[in-house]
């Protein structure tokens, strides 16, 4: 193998290093300008709204799991209220409970009192009424008895007697 | 995880070399050896090329010079030659730029009909040019013995070409590839570009655009931020044009017929004098202040300084030589094995020959993205070392990243 064509090898010739030179130049200025420059801004472009969607996913699902928080908050309140208000209920209907059968227990105790009361008073009247009708009576038996043991004089004294010695005044 | 690779890739590349070297030399004994005392392979092959020429059809019989057909496939020509040899050859006729003693001389290559030896002089503007090896020559006033406008000097199996030569400008294979590769990758960039302002930005990329923008997005992420860090997006540019650039290239070269400019010294002279300029124009006081004032005892100053300074050229100089040296290899491996079967004459080192060739093509195809990735990457070393933090010690983590990578 000579050495010559060797040479060639390793040897870099004038022209292609011009050429290569002015291509190169060329090629970094057209590409730089009309491909990279462009691509590159895209690709950055696309990559932010990326990042800007990733991102307002995000906050969203933040907001959610807050609102999601709040709403259990809320529901939370509502339930205690809720248990509150019938808490609150059933006391007042205890209350009212109790207070309808106190005052019924007083009204029947009031009512039986009086009752009671009446009776009594109804049976005053009623011994009254039999004390009277009795002394009526009594006045009566007596005055027929009167009336027949006084037919003579003789049987009206003794009548008299007997009588006193008999009854007894009550 | 990188430096991993790349100590894989040592190996790759040392295997490479050695292997190439390995199969030449081999060949090469195969080749020439009835002829182990002629002057010279080229001049050998001239006769006979002349021979053929006369008898119209080129005899089967002789040795095959693999090594000139590889060095012929691997560097640069002033026609793009298709297939077909010698006067039956079917090849691009490409234009030759020169830059001669009166002034601009331009003329198509057909023009040395398929002529490498010097025996075709070309007159133009009253100048005389002949091709030898690919090289064009002002043509000596006469012939030599084998037809040839040229004056050899030979030292053992040293040639040395006396003639003068003009300043070559020519569009050379080489570099029509090179426009084509531009065409081509400023047409399906800007399409894309377009792409992103047709369907905006909010859709998801489709064709073209899904292929390319996880590279560009792996070019910007991982090499350049990766490298360089904060500020890195002012780079991305320049290592995304890198990267393609050489990527293109470095495929265009495994296509049967395509140039070998990742292959070519010059073209990687180029790219690495790029970062070599990029680098230094970038570089900030503590890149300076860590070569010219090194944290190092005043005694060895004079060592280091020397040393530091030469570092600033020794990196792109590594560049250069690490893309030229693997393409070329892979290329002269692929060759050498097709190569075979035409030296020992037989099919029945085909399979063998085509199983090998397919797997270092393979193997090519994975080393294509491999140096442009290394290219690149390395360029971003460099420029995220000369960028880096004002901090004692980040420059001291970037030195050892570095010396890590090399």
């Amino acid at each position: 193998m000579n050495l010559f064509i060797l040479s060639s090898l390793i040897e870099p010739a004038v022209g292609l290093i011009f050429w290569t030179t002015i291509t190169f130049i060329l090629l970094l200025v057209l590409l730089g300008k009309f491909a990279w420059k462009p691509i590159l801004n895209a690709i950055k472009t696309r990559e932010k709204s990326i990042e800007d969607a990733l991102a307002s996913a995000e906050s969203a699902l933040r907001d959610m799991r807050e609102l999601r928080t709040n709403n259990e908050k809320i529901l939370a309140e509502a339930r205690n209220e809720r248990d509150a208000i019938i808490k609150e209920a059933r006391e007042a209907k205890d209350a009212i409970v109790n207070e309808a059968k106190s005052k019924a227990q007083k009204e029947s105790d009031r009512i039986i009192s009086s009752a009671r009361e009446q009776i009594v008073n109804e049976k005053n009247a009623a011994i009254t009424e039999l004390k009277n009708q009795v002394a009526i009576l009594s006045l009566e038996i007596a005055e027929k008895i009167l009336r027949s043991e006084l037919s003579s004089n003789d049987k009206q004294k003794a009548l008299v007697n007997d009588l006193m010695k008999d009854v007894k005044l009550n | 995880m990188i430096s991993k690779t790349n100590s894989y890739l040592k190996i790759l590349n040392v295997s490479f070399i050695i292997f190439a070297i390995f199969i030449l030399t081999s060949l090469k004994i195969n080749a020439s050896s009835q002829e182990l005392h002629s002057v010279s392979d080229s001049l050998n092959l001239s006769n006979e090329a002349a021979i053929q020429g006369h008898h119209g059809q080129p005899s089967n019989d002789g040795p095959i010079d693999i090594t000139k057909i590889a060095f012929e496939h691997i560097l640069d020509s002033h026609s793009w030659h298709l297939w077909g040899e010698g006067h039956d050859a079917v090849s691009l006729p490409l234009p030759v730029i020169l830059k001669g003693k009166t002034g601009i001389i331009f003329f198509m290559s057909s023009e040395f009909h398929h002529d490498t030896h010097g025996k075709v002089v070309v007159e133009k503007n009253g100048e005389r040019f002949i091709n030898f090896e690919e090289k064009i020559y002002y043509a000596e006033a006469i012939p030599n013995e084998n037809g040839q406008f040229i004056a050899i000097t030979k030292n053992n199996a040293e040639i040395s070409v006396n003639n003068n030569a003009p300043l070559d400008f020519s569009i050379t294979k080489n570099i029509t590839q090179m426009f084509l590769s531009v065409i081509l990758l400023v047409m399906l960039f800007t399409s894309i570009a377009k792409a992103y302002k047709t369907t905006g930005v909010s859709s998801a990329p489709k064709g073209k655009q899904s292929f390319f923008e996880p590279l560009i997005i792996f070019v910007r992420d991982d090499i350049a931020k990766g490298n360089i860090g904060h500020g890195s997006d002012k780079f991305v540019p320049y290592l995304l044009t890198v990267f393609f650039m050489i990527l293109v290239n470095n495929v265009f070269g495994l296509i049967p017929i395509g140039a070998n400019l990742t292959g070519n010294i010059a073209f990687t002279l180029v790219l690495s004098v790029a970062t070599l300029i990029i680098t230094n124009i970038n570089g900030n006081k503590n890149y300076w202040s860590h070569i010219f004032l090194p944290h190092a005892p005043k005694a060895i100053w004079p060592i280091l300084i020397p040393i530091e300074i030469v570092g600033i050229l020794t990196k792109p100089f590594a560049l250069m030589i690490r893309l030229f040296a693997n393409i070329t290899a892979g290329h002269i491996i692929v060759i050498s094995l097709v190569g075979l079967i035409f030296v020992f004459k037989t099919i029945y080192i085909a399979p063998v020959s085509v199983a090998f060739a397919l797997f270092i093509d393979v193997l090519e195809c994975l080393v294509a993205f491999l140096q442009a990735y290394i290219f690149t990457m390395l360029t971003a070393l460099f420029i995220g070392s000369a960028v880096a933090g004002h901090s004692e010690e980040s420059g001291h983590v970037e030195n050892e990243k570095i010396s890590a990578k090399h």
